[in-house]
């Protein structure tokens, strides 16, 4: 059996965090290919929707990304705060653009998908109003982590406020799905193909894993990077071949 | 334990009637605020009657964040804090009584006013108590939960602006709920729903953010 404790220092966790990303980085490169090419040639032309439905296949696995990314940096940061480990407030750290990200393109490709189905670029659907406010929260935390020149300080600050957003996101949701149901009925829905075709699902799920490599490679890299800054003065980082050269 | 709580709120308070002119500034703030609006969508009253509740409770809740700063900085200044951090009585007690004082302090003074600025959007009478009703509930909430927001950009270079970004995304529940009672009382559907949810919040604000702002109290006067 591995011991996983031993993988808990940054200077072992280093190696092994650029092995997985590189691992990833083809997983992501393969899987990206083969699930754009079925996307665009591949899935059949929805009836209803034409060809505009097919930014669904970035669309949901952005949005199912943004909002599992904010759950693993919450572990991470609870790891971090109740365990005192370094490296899992660097991996929070280091996920938190990538979510941000993935919120921003979850937005952005729903408006335009939103523009030739609901003839609007954003609707306050419950949804979009979530997602929105998510956005809020990945960027709260990375300008509360950005004010706070002490490392130490800014990772408990960081873990408190990912573990308050946390709880708030269930709340955030189901107070805007009443406030929005009761505004008005939803006179859009997105799942108005719900029957989704099988090739177009697996599409979407080829799609979901390519994105999800993507984070996992991008998050190890970019935790790679915070490691190297952080043990800048340690004896081991000085000794890598990388450094040395 | 009890006796510590006491003893905070009153030092609070005492505090806070020193120096009146921090407690009437978010006061006219959220005046200010609230007479901007029809200037700036006009004099028409049955716009300002339909958007009241909205106008409100934003206001409500900018004039909350903007007295969060105040809420530990004086004390963090001084070094009461430390002193509070080393008391041997719980530390989410004590951050309690804080709230609580501050809340008296720069929340209670909005709720009294607003039946006043609600007759300058001509709001009928049944409309003003239920909008009196959720602020009255609701405003203790956006104190709590600011008050996470407050401890954890203790003492950080622009903490101001930093602050509304931490807090006002976890303001919209309050938010959505509060102006939600008053506007489904106005249309006859009955607040009900919307009021027991707001007290919900609050109970379980009062219950979780004391203990989120201790921990991040801890975590900041480190």
């Amino acid at each position: 059996m591995v011991n996983i404790y031993k993988f808990a220092s940054p200077a072992t966790f280093y190696p092994v965090a650029g092995k997985i990303a590189r691992v990833s980085t083809w997983i992501a490169v393969l899987l990206l290919a083969v699930g754009l090419y079925m996307s665009f040639f591949v899935a059949p032309t929805d009836y209803k929707q034409g060809e505009g439905y097919r930014i669904i296949f970035i669309h949901v696995p952005a949005a199912w990304m943004s909002m599992f990314i904010y759950v693993v940096m919450a572990f991470w940061a609870g790891v971090g705060l109740v365990f005192n480990t370094r490296l899992s407030s660097m991996m929070a750290q280091a996920l938190a653009p990538t979510g941000a990200i993935m919120t921003f393109i979850a937005l952005w490709t729903g408006a335009f998908w939103g523009k030739p189905m609901w003839g609007a670029w954003w609707v306050w659907d419950a949804r979009l109003t979530s997602e929105l406010i998510l956005f809020f929260l990945y960027i709260g935390f990375i300008a509360l982590q950005g004010a706070i020149d002490d490392t130490r300080r800014a990772d408990r600050a960081g873990a408190v406020l990912l573990l308050v957003g946390v709880v708030n996101i269930p709340i955030i949701y189901f107070s805007v799905k009443w406030w929005n149901t009761l505004h008005q009925g939803a006179s859009v829905s997105i799942k108005n193909g719900s029957a989704m075709s099988t090739i177009m699902l697996q599409t979407m799920l080829i799609m979901t894993f390519a994105f999800w490599a993507y984070s996992i490679a991008v998050a190890l890299y970019r935790v790679r990077s915070i490691i190297l800054e952080r043990e800048k003065d340690a004896r081991w980082v000085s000794e890598l071949p990388e450094i040395r050269r | 334990m009890f006796e510590a709580f006491r003893t905070i709120v009153s030092r609070d308070l005492l505090l806070a009637m020193r120096r009146r002119s921090d407690v009437l500034t978010t006061l006219f703030f959220f005046v200010i605020v609230v007479s901007l609006f029809p200037l700036g969508i006009g004099p028409e009253l049955d716009t300002l009657r339909l958007i009241a509740p909205g106008v409100f409770w934003v206001a409500a809740l900018l004039a909350s964040m903007l007295a969060l700063e105040k809420l530990f900085f004086v004390d963090y200044q001084d070094g009461a804090l430390e002193q509070m951090l080393l008391a041997p009585q719980p530390l989410s007690i004590l951050v309690l009584g804080k709230v609580l004082a501050h809340w008296l302090v720069t929340g209670l003074p909005l709720v009294l006013l607003s039946p006043l600025l609600g007759l300058q959007y001509d709001l009928p009478g049944d409309t003003i108590i239920t909008m009196m009703i959720t602020l009255l509930v609701g405003t203790p909430a956006l104190s709590l939960i600011g008050a996470i927001g407050a401890a954890l950009t203790l003492g950080l270079r622009g903490g101001g602006v930093l602050v509304s970004l931490l807090v006002l995304p976890l303001y919209i529940p309050v938010l959505i709920f509060g102006a939600g009672a008053v506007e489904a009382e106005a249309s006859g559907l009955g607040g009900a729903g919307h009021l027991s949810m707001l007290g919900a919040i609050l109970l379980l604000s009062i219950l979780a953010a004391p203990l989120a702002t201790s921990a991040a109290l801890r975590i900041s006067a480190e």
